[in-house]
């Protein structure tokens, strides 16, 4: 613990302000999230969020940033993400250009010292969340994606906060960012980066939470719809899917129950509007199959 | 913090010596560390630290809030997450009769007198509600209201499994869909697996409290089981685990080729096309050109043996074909029993798996005389249809038992398919040892391609790492 800590008056002092604070920025925490996520402010600690897709992983960082008033960097990890896009890059042109302009009278040296400056770096999400003024809340969203190697190149920044350029020597963190890690769990991570991070699983949510997050949401909703709509949520959920429908799904459904009127989810009304929580054409044979009879999407097609 | 390796063992279970172990929260936070260790979960230094600098923001007195901050420090991932669950309950557990031993501390059974008067068909409902809304607190209540209804008090088999087991039939509680049961019985369509297994938990931990206070003494500590372990499934979320590891495959196919090693991964400047450029800014080069990176299109070719001695294996094959299918333009593949039939068309075609069997069962065209698997025909016809279009970069992947029927194997022409395709995999459905037993074959064919056995997902998800694994040239 080395590095510059929290100012403390500004950090939440207790796990139930940060949960009311994610809350008034419109993210439900669920219990763990809440207090990992106070953890994380405390202990300067990175966040590893694992689950599985649509759970809400990327909106926590979101809603903390917005929450703790502070700025998002986001990196989006993709395969083939190498240095140059994610830390700095040395701007060749800018660098040319002086050259150009000293090629006179001006001596080896000099330039040198010159064009390797802090004038010359283009900054990348994590050299940007670095060197920021204000503290921020850092984002690597889908690490898996990327290779081991670059993994093992984040550990310096995930433990000490800091970072080597070459030509210049070491940047340390002006203040401490809060990271967030998320994972969708395509590759196993390497035990290095796990060892640096607090780590919190984030999975569907329960009927009840998911249905507060839909009322939140959509809070025109009558409450017998809206149960109904988890109800029938979790039941999709339950069969063996392509693409699970995620929360943003629920919501978005939700919504749209809401610009059609409907006071109820009965067989038509699922029939004409499963396609907004279902994506795929096999997924939507079996959801019709399994679910819609339930709901009796037979008798309406035959009465 | 050092300790001799022997206390540390006193220290892991309990302890023969429990007056001298060291006192205090942070000795009770090594011993569990130590128990998750017992256990595989790999807890270092850094990790117990940690979870001490989180014990000094989270106070020890929130059991909530304590268990899921050192959760958040000591397991790192979902599987590790359920054993830290599982170790902790058990730790603390036990911990507390211990200690509850040791002061003469005794609840008694106060629920017993009213055991008596219970109405045992409201209870069953009651359980089975709880259990169905996977309402933990309740469930811990009823729990002791079911040992102190069904257990018989004090004449107990003495083996706490048995009685578990005896309280659970006792109630009904199934995760078969029971018919006969009245609609609104919420046992009617059946209760979830995982709840059941929750309540057995509860049901056992009670017992054992109970003997514990009996004897007034701790049971030696058992290592968790294999059952406990698992992650919880049932046979339908083992075609979703095929489906989970075969969707990974896609992605790792796809990106592959992407993953540049070393100097490569940065974009390598075309100094030709540069130097060109710069001739409109005078000769200075402004502006970079690169060198494209061109990816690598894997093509592949997968032969799927569909014959009767691998029946039940087929299924899951043709799964990975079809998954396979869905993210590769330049992929071709073959279905054989007796001869080989090219079925690539039938999977572009259908989208959908089901049909897609369907349609292979139907008109595939397998010329299935016998019924018998022969490999060195069908070796023979893939290397006649294919012999062209083999090149090092193309990937060949068979899927087959290498049973032969006492026909020969012909492993000759396999060894030139080999050698003219980049990489050959095989997939085994058998367990290992029963690999060249009896008419199969496999290590004629093993010397020239790497074999895998895959009857489970596991091993399934061995061979996509093995598939993606850069290739060294």
């Amino acid at each position: 613990m080395t590095g510059p800590s929290i100012d403390a008056d500004t950090g939440p002092s207790t796990v139930e302000d940060i949960a009311a604070g994610l809350r008034s920025v419109g993210y439900l925490p669920g219990e763990s999230t809440a207090l990992v996520s106070y953890l994380a402010t405390k202990l300067g600690k990175p966040i590893l969020v694992e689950g599985p897709a649509g759970v809400g992983k990327t909106e926590l960082a979101k809603a903390l940033a917005q929450y703790l008033g502070r700025t998002l960097v986001r990196l989006q990890c993709y395969e083939g993400l190498d240095e140059a896009k994610a830390l700095y890059e040395w701007n060749y042109r800018k660098q040319l250009l002086r050259i150009q302009a000293e090629a006179d009278g001006a001596g080896w040296e000099q330039v040198q010292d010159d064009i390797f400056g802090a004038e010359f770096l283009l900054q990348r999400p994590l050299m940007a969340a670095i060197a920021a003024e204000e503290p921020v809340v850092l984002l690597i969203d889908e690490i898996d994606k990327t290779d081991q190697e670059f993994e093992a190149m984040l550990l310096e920044l995930l433990s000490d906060f800091q970072l080597s350029i070459p030509e210049l020597g070491r940047f340390e963190a002006r203040t401490r960012p809060v990271v967030l890690l998320t994972s969708n769990n395509t590759r196993e991570l390497t035990e290095a980066l796990k060892r640096r991070c607090l780590y919190l699983w984030l999975d569907y949510p329960s009927l009840e939470h998911e249905l507060e997050i839909v009322k939140l949401h959509a809070p025109e909703l009558t409450d017998a719809v809206a149960r109904k709509l988890v109800e029938v949520i979790a039941m999709v959920r339950e069969l063996d899917l392509k693409k699970p429908p995620s929360i943003a799904e629920s919501i978005d459904w939700a919504r749209a129950l809401l610009l059609l009127g409907a006071d109820d989810i009965d067989g038509r009304v699922f029939t004409e509007t499963m396609s907004i929580i279902v994506k795929h054409r096999t997924d939507l044979d079996v959801v019709a199959e399994r679910v819609g009879v339930k709901l009796g999407v037979g008798a309406a097609a035959s009465g | 913090m050092p300790r001799p390796p022997a206390s540390r063992k006193a220290a892991l279970y309990g302890g023969s010596d429990p007056d001298n172990a060291p006192r205090g929260l942070t000795a009770r936070i090594l011993e569990l560390g130590e128990e998750l260790r017992g256990e595989g979960v790999a807890v270092g230094t850094s990790e117990l630290l940690d979870a001490f600098e989180v014990l000094r923001e989270v106070p020890w007195a929130h059991p909530a809030d304590f268990k899921e901050g050192i959760a958040a420090t000591l397991a790192k991932s979902q599987e590790d997450r359920r054993i830290f669950d599982l170790v902790f309950d058990r730790f603390f557990f036990r911990a507390a009769e211990l200690a509850a031993v040791r002061e003469g501390v005794t609840e008694g059974g106060g629920m017993d007198a009213a055991g008596a008067e219970l109405n045992l068909e409201t209870l069953r409902q009651q359980i089975a509600q709880a259990l169905r809304d996977g309402h933990e607190a309740m469930m811990r209540d009823l729990a002791r209201l079911a040992i102190a209804a069904f257990g018989r008090q004090g004449e107990g088999s003495g083996v706490i499994g048995v009685d578990v087991q005896r309280i659970r039939r006792a109630l009904g509680l199934r995760a078969e869909p029971q018919p006969d049961l009245p609609p609104d019985d919420p046992r009617a369509d059946g209760l979830p697996r995982e709840a059941i297994r929750r309540f057995e938990a509860l049901l056992r931990q009670e017992l054992e409290r109970r003997q514990i206070e009996r004897t007034e003494t701790l049971p030696p500590a058992r290592p968790l089981n294999e059952l406990d372990r698992a992650l919880p499934s049932g046979p339908l979320q083992d075609l979703a685990a095929v489906h989970r590891v075969v969707a990974q495959l896609k992605r790792r196919l796809k990106t592959q080729g992407h993953e540049l090693r070393g100097r490569k991964r940065h974009a390598q400047v075309d100094v030709r096309k540069t130097m060109r450029a710069s001739l409109e800014t005078g000769g200075v080069p402004v502006v970079l050109r690169y060198k494209p990176v061109r990816p690598r299109r894997p093509e592949i070719y997968v032969l799927c043996d569909v014959s009767t001695s691998v029946t039940s294996a087929s299924v899951f094959f043709l799964s990975v074909l079809h998954a396979l299918h869905d993210s590769f333009r330049k992929m071709r593949s073959f279905v054989f029993i007796e001869r080989i039939s090219e079925v690539t068309d039938v999977f572009q075609r259908e989208r959908n798996f089901k049909a897609v069997s369907e349609a292979i069962g139907r008109d595939a065209g397998v010329a299935d005389v016998s019924g018998y698997t022969d490999y060195g025909r069908v070796w023979s016809e893939f290397a006649g249809l294919v012999e062209d279009d083999l090149h090092p970069r193309a990937t060949v992947i068979v899927l087959g038992d290498a049973r032969t029927n006492g026909r020969d194997p012909r492993a000759d022409i396999f060894a030139q398919v080999a050698a003219k395709a980049g990489r050959t995999f095989w997939l085994n459905p058998e367990p290992r040892l029963y690999w060249n037993y009896g008419d199969s074959v496999i290590a004629a064919y093993e010397r020239y391609c790497e074999a895998f056995e895959c009857w489970t997902t596991g091993q399934l998800e061995d061979f996509v790492k093995a598939l993606t694994r850069p290739v060294r040239n």
